[in-house]
């Protein structure tokens, strides 16, 4: 199904997102989103930099699981109807995980004659611990 | 400098103007493979790509400008998007401006006090239409964040 054919007869609270895959992470992927987004912070590339911070090895940017996060929202909206998009990071993410991305549909509304979704969402390891929270609101098309 | 100082305090206002290539290689690196993000000749920005503003900034648009932070101790906590309309498209101007939203202290669960920095960036258009609002959560630990 494509995202932009999701109409207001089709959904239901409750109803869940088709869980979206990323990974095993590499630090390509880290890197690939640090030249992207202009955030070079050596903690998610540089071992030695990393090491020296304390941490073993470089670990995600939480942005690019973000970003893939809000991939998966889009690929069931559509690019164009997404009003809000938020998450909060639980644990960090690192090279070699596998993160499935999950969601469900929170709430249905209409307002000012536009209908909404709100979704609850959530990225969690291989391991079960949970990565990444989010919540969207989109407009959903008539 | 006390919290009190630093709520309120802006950024100076920058351009930022939304490009196809840029939309492009921002959606490749979050794993989009949407006709809207790609195939368009004017395709949508996807939902995060307002974080990479900072190609936009230089330090006087932050309002941290002149404030001491130690980055080892600053953690990313929580990010929020929200939209006035769709998301911009590219070809889209945009003029941002950020501001220290709150500044908050909290207890961790270690006993080490934490402080929470909420920064707000509005993009509008050069017409001054509110486009959209990145909110950005910094966690300041009192210890690096890499040490047990």
């Amino acid at each position: 199904m494509t995202a932009s054919a999701i109409g207001w007869e089709d959904l239901e609270v409750g109803d869940s997102m088709q869980p979206c895959e990323d990974g095993p992470l590499t630090i390509t992927d880290f890197v690939r989103y640090q030249g992207a987004s202009g955030d070079m912070n050596p903690i998610h590339h540089d071992t030695a930099f990393a090491q020296a911070a304390g941490f073993d090895q470089p670990f995600a940017v939480g942005m690019r699981q973000a970003g893939m996060l809000a991939t998966c929202v889009t690929d069931w909206f559509g690019p164009a109807n997404v009003r809000r998009f938020e998450v909060r990071w639980h644990s960090q993410a690192w090279p070699g995980d596998v993160l499935t991305y999950m969601g469900r549909v929170s709430n249905l509304y209409e307002r000012n004659g536009e209908r909404f979704a709100d979704l609850e969402l959530a990225g969690q390891r291989q391991t079960g611990d949970l990565h990444i929270e989010g919540w969207a609101t989109v407009v959903v098309p008539r | 400098m006390d919290a009190e100082d630093l709520i309120g305090r802006t950024g100076e206002p920058f351009r930022m103007v939304i490009e196809e290539g840029k939309v492009r290689e921002f959606a490749t690196a979050t794993g989009s493979t949407h006709p809207e993000h790609l195939a368009s000749p004017t395709p949508i920005s996807p939902v995060t790509f307002l974080a990479s503003a900072r190609f936009w900034q230089d330090e006087r648009s932050f309002p941290w400008h002149a404030v001491e932070r130690d980055h080892a101790r600053v953690l990313h906590g929580g990010q929020e998007f929200v939209f006035h309309g769709s998301p911009p498209r590219a070809g889209t101007e945009l003029v941002g401006q950020a501001r220290i939203e709150d500044v908050f202290e909290k207890v961790g669960r270690r006993g080490g006090t934490m402080v929470f920095t909420k920064l707000v960036t509005e993009f509008r258009t050069t017409d001054g239409d509110l486009v959209a609002e990145m909110r950005s959560t910094a966690i300041q630990t009192s210890r690096p964040a890499g040490r047990p």
